[in-house]
């Protein structure tokens, strides 16, 4: 399959994905109990008030109606109208998405630089007490809660030692005029501001480090077991018989194959911290899509809460295809070559 | 040493520790090989032929293994004491070695001319370009017919037989004075075998480079090797010239070996095979390993029969205490 076919078969996967996605979240978030319009009223409103605001939100209709008007709406690219904010959904997770993107590539390398070499070392002293620490780390990281580690290290490099930020995105007045990426760290760099980029990255520090700690240990483990599978296999033996040294071995020869079961890995990681930054924003005060949709759910913001599902999944299935495509560039026995 | 020894093992004796005792999988081995000559080593699965070869170039993980008694000399080298670096020069350089599965010998991500290059380039000090002319050379010395065209290809696009051409002009592209060869054709066709053998046998010819070759085909010994070795249960049992050992063979294992090539049993005969299994290396007998299938076993054989020392490696010797004669062999 060529790369073209690749992306024409999963853009029309997406669609149905999205369609998925939309069915699954309008019908949960209309089942839940509870009516938005009473709670856009106040608890004393009069029942006629109350119902003329459900008539403005189109809550009177029929549910199958306002799911088609919905979907009407998702096609041509409109997301809705927040209740709470009363802005357009897409408006709303336009300004949000940014920064959690930015949190979630940053906790994604920090996992990648750190969690690789880990790795690495770990099946290369495998058994030895470098691996026994490695392995220490990776299952703490897997198993420890995002939002304890993160009151763990505010309380420390914030709280104790003072060294860092304990919340928000950036110092007072420091925030870039431009925003050409949305992201503080370039945006910053863009226009010169280097006591922003420095500020920038100070606040993120943490929260990266928060949402980057459990991927580490799943990188970390994912690159152990595929360079111990590489460095059985026989070519390893004919680099070896080659003269080749030690490390030149592990880093040229199995390192870049066993970095190819490893996409996926980091792949998916990508998805999850989308996800999973909700958790951690709201302990870091990131003013990312997490407080956003935590709001949101709190005020039966049904637009604004299924507008986030669909984006989010929509991210998924891109980061998906750009796995795939990966895939292809790393290694020529999928791409098939010439 | 004789100046025209090329590589050496004296009295090598390797065990593996296991959960419950060792594994003897080599039981004083000591061999020679001359340069420009073509050695066989011959023997059973287990019987410690490829723990020979692989030991020549310390190539087992290193800690696995132990050594109990003996030396390897290649090429002026003690190869058991020699540092790590000085062993890396000689991989790839001096000494070459092919292996038995071509189909995963080559790195399945990178492309053949890299391969070939990265390794000339360990050796060589030739330009990226120079190294890339070398390659295509040893190509078209391997008889293929657009050797540029191979060097732009992935291992997976090529088949068995001429990836292991390849593995053979990646071993000579330093022109190695000694290559080691562990069951080369084992995994290819008849057919195939038989020309890859051809184009090693000649390269080697051209090159007067030294082969020893693991092997468990007689009928490849016959064709290929100029001496044997027979090798049972980690000892060296009989060695020779090759007409000697397979048209005289005097050790009973020997015999039994030739005895139970399918080829010489007449049709519609059973084919004939010796009596018992390969002993278990942890749980080795006192005295000479295959007494206990042997037909001509007696109470002398618990004591270990080793191979005579002779003035001339090409002697025809027999680690045995009832040598079988010629006249006994041929009948």
């Amino acid at each position: 399959m060529s790369a073209l076919q690749l992306i024409r078969k999963r853009l029309l996967g997406l669609l149905v994905v999205v369609l998925g996605v939309s069915v699954i979240t309008f019908t949960v978030s209309h089942l839940i109990p509870g009516d938005p319009a009473r709670l856009i009223a106040g608890e004393k409103a009069t029942e006629e008030i109350v119902q003329n605001i459900r008539v403005q939100l189109g809550l009177d209709q029929p549910l199958h109606i306002q799911y088609f008007s919905y979907l009407k709406n998702l096609l041509s690219g409109d997301l809705g109208t927040s209740i709470r904010t009363t802005q357009p959904v897409l408006d709303d997770l336009a300004a949000f998405f940014p920064a959690t993107l930015e949190l979630a590539i940053v906790a994604l390398l920090f996992a990648s630089v750190v969690g690789i070499p880990l790795g690495v070392l770990s099946a290369v002293y495998k058994d030895k007490p470098l691996d026994h620490f490695v392995r220490l780390i990776s299952v703490t990281g897997i198993s420890t809660p995002a939002f304890w580690l993160g009151l763990g290290v505010i309380l420390v490099f914030y709280g104790k030692l003072g060294m860092l930020p304990g919340g928000g995105r950036i110092g007072e007045g420091l925030a870039p005029q431009l925003n050409a990426t949305g992201f503080y760290l370039i945006d910053t760099l863009l226009e010169g501001n280097f006591s922003g980029f420095i500020s920038a990255l100070k606040h993120i520090a943490l929260p990266a480090f928060t949402l980057g700690f459990v991927h580490l240990g799943v990188v970390a483990r994912q690159i152990r077991s595929s360079m111990l599978e590489q460095l059985q296999e026989d070519y390893i033996r004919t680099a070896k018989a080659s003269g080749a040294s030690k490390w030149s071995i592990i880093f040229k020869q199995a390192l870049p194959n066993a970095l190819i079961p490893s996409v996926t890995v980091i792949g998916l990681a990508l998805g999850d911290l989308l996800y999973g930054a909700v958790l951690t924003e709201t302990v870091f005060a990131w003013p990312g899509m997490g407080a956003y949709v935590v709001n949101s759910i709190q005020a039966l913001d049904f637009p604004a809460v299924m507008g986030f599902a669909i984006v989010v999944s929509f991210a998924y299935v891109i980061v998906n295809l750009i796995v795939d495509l990966v895939y292809m560039l790393i290694d020529p026995r999928i791409s098939g070559v010439n | 040493m004789d100046s025209r020894t090329v590589l050496s093992i004296k009295d090598l004796s390797i065990e593996f520790p296991l959960y419950e005792g060792t594994l003897k999988a080599l039981n004083g081995v000591s061999l020679t090989v001359k340069q420009g000559e073509i050695v066989g080593i011959v023997g059973e699965s287990g019987s410690g032929k490829s723990i020979t070869a692989m030991m020549t170039m310390r190539l087992l993980g290193e800690g696995s293994y132990r050594v109990r008694t003996g030396s390897i000399d290649m090429l002026g080298v003690d190869i058991l004491k020699a540092s790590e670096k000085e062993i890396c020069e000689l991989r790839g350089g001096d000494v070459a070695m092919i292996f038995q599965e071509p189909m995963t010998a080559l790195n399945p991500t990178r492309k053949v001319g890299k391969q070939m290059v990265d390794v000339i380039r360990r050796h060589q000090r030739v330009s990226k370009g120079q190294a890339e002319e070398i390659a295509a050379g040893l190509l078209s010395d391997m008889h293929f017919a657009d050797p540029e065209d191979i060097l732009a290809r992935y291992p997976f696009e090529l088949s068995g037989g001429m990836r292991q051409r390849v593995l053979i002009a990646l071993a000579f592209s330093c022109n190695p004075k000694v290559i080691i060869a562990d069951e080369p054709t084992t995994a290819l066709d008849v057919t195939v075998q038989k020309q890859v053998l051809m184009l090693l046998k000649k390269m080697a010819a051209e090159r007067k480079t030294a082969i020893l070759f693991i092997t468990h085909d007689m009928a490849v010994v016959s064709q290929f090797c100029d001496r044997v070795y027979v090798m049972y249960a980690g000892s060296l049992i009989e060695s020779g010239s090759t007409r000697k050992v397979l048209h005289s063979p005097r050790h009973p294992y020997t015999r039994g070996l030739l005895a139970a090539l399918p080829e010489t049993a007449a049709p519609g005969t059973q084919l004939k095979s010796i009596p018992g299994s390969v002993p278990d290396l942890s749980k080795l007998p006192v005295g000479c390993a295959f007494q206990s299938r042997c037909s001509q076993s007696s109470e002398k054989c618990h004591q270990k029969p080793a191979l005579a020392e002779a003035p001339q490696t090409d002697a025809h010797l027999c680690a045995c205490w009832h040598p079988l004669t010629d006249l006994e062999a041929v009948a």
